[in-house]
């Protein structure tokens, strides 16, 4: 995997923090106005971190099937735009902690 | 509640079911054994991993929002390819061509609220141009780009900003859309008027034609044209029309005219305290717009009624309404019509329009634009009220972007309309599983927009169906017309599906009686929308057929699109 200069862990979370910011954060980044966050928090009213990448409980199986299942207004992703591979280095970085505040 | 219980309920009550037993369609007129050798040829051009047979990943193409939510009948596709290059999209249309395989194109599959990415027709195969996601050209001096259908508007907007090319877009509501596919299904945005229509702001496209042929239009038709992005027209008939919101070929590339990026930007609001004021109020903002006076959006809002307009409406929809006292919850429960606002709207001070214009341009140059509309409201309209809102010297600074509420207007791509509908803590209701929206076209007039209200939210009401507002103000994205928008929430109740269902149709008929042209709507309605094209005999519907049969003989593209059928299929319904 190129120079072998970057821990492979490190490529995976980067494209997980680049899907992220693709495709995630103008709704869910922690900007109170953002819609998923507005609803994240209506929905667990602090009791969890209404950001996605302030949350520490977020599982493998949580992230899938939001992605590919939706939710509520959420519409699903198409493997044209988050692809397989996309999903799993979402999950890596969504699960990383490395967000967390 | 435990984790596990919430857990359970995010990844299971907001998400679309599968049936366990739910077979994937097959094209319509197509038997097994033609669909699984038109599978194996596509996989041939452009290699398995696009070509999307598998249950779940067909799944990924279905209606986000659709009115059929989880029911039976709900329109499915059979299968998904996505190529990556013309070359790739001309192989795909011949080999669909000679099979008789109907391919429905998307660019981003964000046209939620009118049918996302799902086809007319159940069976037909999803044609996904999300990899086509190149930017061929931006020419900074010119003010122009070139782009493929896959490009969304965030893209565009990273683009510019990454390489500092001061050229503006003009984005939608949600800016992962595609610059091609909202402009080819008549999409609209917030900055000047000659951009914020899409199409019209479009200059020469590519289409794969249903033979397997690539068309350039306008100057494109010449080789090497030098101007392909800069003139519309080119040689004989202008033909681009005819690849807005038809089935007649594959957009593959298309050029769009972009804005310089202003000196200033300026709110100046203009509040009015009469309902009667309507009539004055419209046709001195035709003036002013259709004069150029005003270079922006015409943000038109109703204090009394708590319509937001476009630059409240985000703000709105996180905090929630004001809520009503004692005396405006009596004039709610006993139905009063708009006009009986009047005294409690003047007892309370509160404006009962307001018009937020805004002006781009240099800084002195749009301070004379404000005081001309001040000047001219003054002398026109008693009791009006002048206030500047937000002006910003551009280029903003990332602070001032991200601080945005309505970043549209300032040519900036956001997703926040996405809480129309999402939970929230004001209402105190179920988040909506998303929503269709049908629209009408009204005239410049006042008077048209009150009767417009009056009639259609009736009989809204007649059919069970809660309007948002006591007066539904207008978007105002095209000079000359006014955007009256009917959106109806899609329920996890099919009981409440169904009466959307019965209502919109009956609503598209009722608005077209009074000359209220429907121009878009959901995939579900488009037949109902070209009923009410019934001038001389439906005739411009025919001419849609006429063009059809003629363009795309076989009728592989993207059936039933705007009530644009295939002949055999016309035939076969004619013939029972």
């Amino acid at each position: 995997m190129g120079n072998g200069r970057t821990n492979p862990s490190e490529d995976i979370l980067a494209r997980g923090k680049a899907v992220y910011e693709k495709w995630c954060a103008h709704a869910h980044a922690p900007q109170h106005d953002n819609p998923g966050t507005q609803a994240l928090q209506a929905k667990y009213q602090g009791s969890k971190p209404a950001a996605l990448i302030h949350r520490t409980d977020l599982t493998p199986e949580l992230i899938r099937d939001s992605v590919r299942g939706g939710n509520t207004i959420m519409p699903f992703f198409r493997k044209t735009e988050i692809s397989d591979e996309d999903l799993d280095a979402l999950i890596v970085f969504l699960t990383s902690g490395s967000g967390a505040a | 509640m435990s984790d596990s219980t919430e857990d359970q309920y995010f990844t299971t009550a907001g998400r679309r079911k599968v049936a366990e037993d739910l077979v994937l369609p097959l094209p319509p007129g197509v038997d097994q054994e033609t669909f699984g050798a038109a599978l194996d040829r596509f996989r041939l051009a452009i290699g398995d991993h696009w070509v999307f047979t598998e249950r779940d990943d067909v799944l990924l193409y279905r209606d986000a929002y659709s009115p059929l939510l989880d029911e039976e009948g709900e329109i499915l596709p059979s299968a998904a390819i996505a190529p990556a290059s013309v070359e790739e999209v001309k192989e795909i249309v011949r080999i669909a061509n000679e099979l008789r395989i109907p391919l429905h194109p998307i660019s981003t599959g964000k046209n939620l609220a009118y049918g996302g990415s799902a086809p007319n027709q159940s069976g037909v195969v999803v044609l996904d141009l999300k990899r086509m996601n190149r930017i061929l050209e931006v020419n900074e001096e010119q003010g122009y780009c070139l782009v493929e259908p896959g490009v969304s508007y965030f893209d565009l907007y990273k683009h510019l900003k990454d390489n500092g090319i001061k050229l503006w877009i003009d984005v939608p509501d949600p800016g992962w859309g595609s610059l091609v596919g909202n402009a080819l299904d008549k999409g609209s945005g917030y900055t000047m008027p000659q951009h914020r229509a899409h199409f019209d702001s479009h200059c020469g496209m590519e289409v794969v034609l249903a033979n397997g042929e690539v068309m350039r239009t306008g100057t494109g038709g010449v080789p090497g044209s030098k101007t392909w992005q800069a003139f519309k027209m080119g040689m004989g008939p202008s033909v681009d029309g005819l690849f807005c919101g038809s089935n007649y070929g594959v957009v593959t590339k298309m050029g769009f005219w972009l804005m310089p990026e202003p000196e200033a930007y300026l709110e100046g609001i203009v509040d009015f305290m009469h309902f009667d004021d309507l009539i004055p109020l419209i046709d001195h903002w035709s003036y002013l717009e259709n004069s150029r006076i005003i270079s922006g959006y015409p943000d038109f809002q109703s204090p009394i009624f708590g319509t937001p307009g476009i630059t409240g409406l985000a703000a709105m929809l996180g905090a929630g309404p004001q809520a009503p006292d004692e005396e405006y919850m009596t004039l709610m429960a006993r139905d009063a019509s708009p006009e009986e606002y009047e005294p409690y709207a003047l007892k309370h001070k509160i404006p009962f329009w307001r018009m937020r214009f805004v002006f781009y341009g240099p800084e002195a140059v749009i301070r004379a634009q404000w005081q001309y509309v001040q000047d001219r409201y003054s002398a026109a309209v008693q009791d009006v009220a002048f206030e500047e809102g937000n002006f910003y010297k551009l280029p903003l600074s990332r602070e001032e972007e991200e601080a945005l509420v309505d970043a549209p207007i300032l040519g900036v791509p956001n997703l926040k309309l996405f809480s129309l509908g999402a939970r929230n803590s004001w209402s105190g209701q179920e988040p909506s599983r998303g929503h269709a929206w049908t629209t009408f076209l009204l005239p410049h007039d006042g008077r048209e927009l009150i009767k417009a209200n009056r009639i259609l939210n009736k009989a809204l009401r007649d059919e069970g169906i809660q309007a948002g507002f006591v007066f539904n103000t207008p978007f105002n994205n095209w000079e000359r017309v006014m955007k009256y928008v009917v959106i109806f929430q899609i329920s996890a109740d099919p009981e409440e599906n169904r009466k959307l269902r019965e209502a919109v149709p009956k609503i598209i008929k009722l608005a077209a009686s009074h000359g209220w042209a429907e121009y878009r709507t959901h995939t579900l309605f488009q037949d109902e929308m070209r009923e009410s094209y019934s001038f001389g005999g439906h005739v411009l519907p025919r001419f849609h057929d006429t063009l059809k049969d003629a363009l795309d003989p076989n009728g592989i593209f993207a059936p039933g699109r705007n009530g644009i059928w295939p002949k055999h299929v016309r035939e076969e319904r004619a013939h029972g």
